[in-house]
């Protein structure tokens, strides 16, 4: 599922194993203990890299599972369930108290590529995987916190139309020069050494995480407000 | 402080500093307020302002020197807040002035400093020499609300984040391919040169400066919401 790893001054999450990497319950809480422990054993200096094992970075949430409900009705409640438990995940890398980098190593698709966009830097790979919001092409909404994610992370308007309303499937390099992504490499070993190349370099200037944090919300104050984030006014200079 | 002058149709404001660094205090910030005041006065369809600054420096934010020679922490953090409150002011006098503005940056432009050049139209700067750093992070310091809005204003996406979230002291070039500056140029001549012919061409326009400044102030329309700056209406088009 999910592995949490210290390396130095570096969190490492990893989605283990060579399957989709799909959201369900247990999943998320997973997801959102380790994300916890992450914040708890913060310090100045931490950063936090994002990655995968195998094909698929995270292919969205586990429709066979909602599926496994038996009904339509009950199906789309287990969906509705999902883009509820998976809100607090959010809100968590928003208020993580460290510089965060997704390193996606293959697809990120629906809620998958969700995960990857509330990161503050995302490496993509060039030669394989895309970005993919599925939603449109198996007629779902899009849920708000998404929306506003999307509308506060991508300021170009023709991508955001791209990926929401045409189900783009984005490669690597295209990610990079629309500026999807901060920058798009040959290979996974590749990805993961710029990761954490880049999440080093962050965590070398020694920022006050929770300054860091609140600076962070700052930038994405629709989605803060959607998913129940305040602001906390906090003063420590160094003048 | 400062210094205005008309040449034609072009108001030129001239940031000058008494120890050439240009750091804002209070008195300094009033006699740019001052300066845009007279400028408002004698405003007339096909008036335009261009700020200018001469050496290294284009403003270095807020007089820390003046802002500590206090007896305790308490009285100069109120001597930080009201320098704070007279940028704010300032920002509405540029946000509300019934001409185009254009800030020709020659130099750098650090903290508080930032907020100047923004808080025009149009910003060109040098391509050879000059930063824009907001180094709020780097100093510990949360960004007020206000100002958050007003960054937000200007970009978005991860410009935005590059701006306020990353500690970056970022170069002309950049900025132009952030979106944030319009156009860089050599030297301290060329981008002098460069923003009074741009303000010229402004000029030329003719708008009505009542109604340019009530549409300006609706790009601004979140931080002008939160100083509860009400927009008027003018709807007798003059075809």
């Amino acid at each position: 599922m999910c592995t949490l790893e210290k390396r130095g001054n570096l969190f490492i999450l990893t989605f283990t194993g060579e399957d989709q990497h799909r959201f369900n319950p247990n999943v998320i809480g997973s997801l959102l203990s380790l994300l916890s422990q992450v914040k708890a054993e913060a310090t100045r200096g931490s950063a936090l890299i994002t990655q995968a094992q195998g094909k698929f970075f995270s292919n969205g949430f586990d429709l066979d599972w909602a599926q496994a409900a038996g009904s339509e009705q009950g199906a789309a409640e287990r969906l509705h369930h999902m883009v509820d438990l998976f809100k607090p995940v959010i809100a968590a890398l928003l208020s993580l108290p460290m510089p965060t980098v997704a390193a996606i190593t293959g697809h990120a698709a629906a809620v998958g590529f969700v995960l990857a966009l509330s990161h503050d830097y995302l490496i993509m790979r060039k030669d394989r995987g895309v970005l993919y919001m599925s939603e449109v092409d198996i007629a779902l909404t899009i849920p708000d916190y998404f929306n506003a994610l999307f509308r506060e992370k991508i300021g170009d308007a023709s991508v955001r139309r791209d990926f929401l309303l045409r189900g783009l499937k984005m490669k690597g390099d295209e990610a990079e020069k629309r500026g999807v992504v901060e920058a798009a490499y040959g290979g996974e070993a590749e990805v993961k050494q710029a990761s954490v190349h880049l999440a080093e370099n962050l965590g070398k200037r020694k920022w006050h995480g929770e300054v860091y944090a609140e600076i962070r919300k700052g930038l994405y104050p629709q989605l803060s407000a959607i998913l129940g984030l305040t602001h906390k006014a906090y003063t420590i200079a160094r003048l | 402080m400062c210094s205005l002058e008309k040449r034609g149709n072009l108001f030129i404001l001239t940031l000058t500093g008494k120890n050439v660094v240009h750091r804002l205090n209070p008195e300094v910030l009033s006699s740019i307020i001052s300066a845009l005041s007279r400028a408002k006065a004698e405003s007339t369809r096909g008036s335009a302002l261009v700020t200018v600054s001469h050496g290294k420096f284009f403003c270095n934010g807020f007089d820390l020197d003046w802002v500590n020679a206090t007896g305790s922490k308490q009285e100069a953090q109120q001597r930080f807040d009201y320098s704070l409150d007279c940028l704010t002011q300032l920002v509405q006098a540029f946000i509300s002035l019934p001409m185009p503005t254009v800030a020709a940056v020659n130099g750098h432009a650090a903290a508080a400093g930032v907020v100047i050049p923004l808080c025009h139209d149009y910003v060109v700067m040098r391509r050879d020499r000059g930063v824009l750093y907001v180094n709020d992070l780097e100093m510990g310091l949360k960004i007020p609300e206000l100002y958050m809005a007003f960054f937000r204003a200007k970009t978005s996406g991860w410009a935005l984040r590059d701006l306020v979230l990353r500690g970056l002291k970022i170069k002309g070039e950049e900025l132009l391919k952030m979106g944030i500056v319009d156009a860089v140029y050599d030297g301290e001549e060329g981008v002098t040169n460069a923003g009074m012919k741009m303000a010229d061409n402004l000029a030329r326009r003719k708008w009505d400066g009542e109604v340019y400044a009530e549409i300006r102030k609706g790009l601004y329309s979140e931080f002008c919401g939160m100083l509860g700056i009400a927009s008027k209406a003018i709807g007798t088009p003059k075809l």
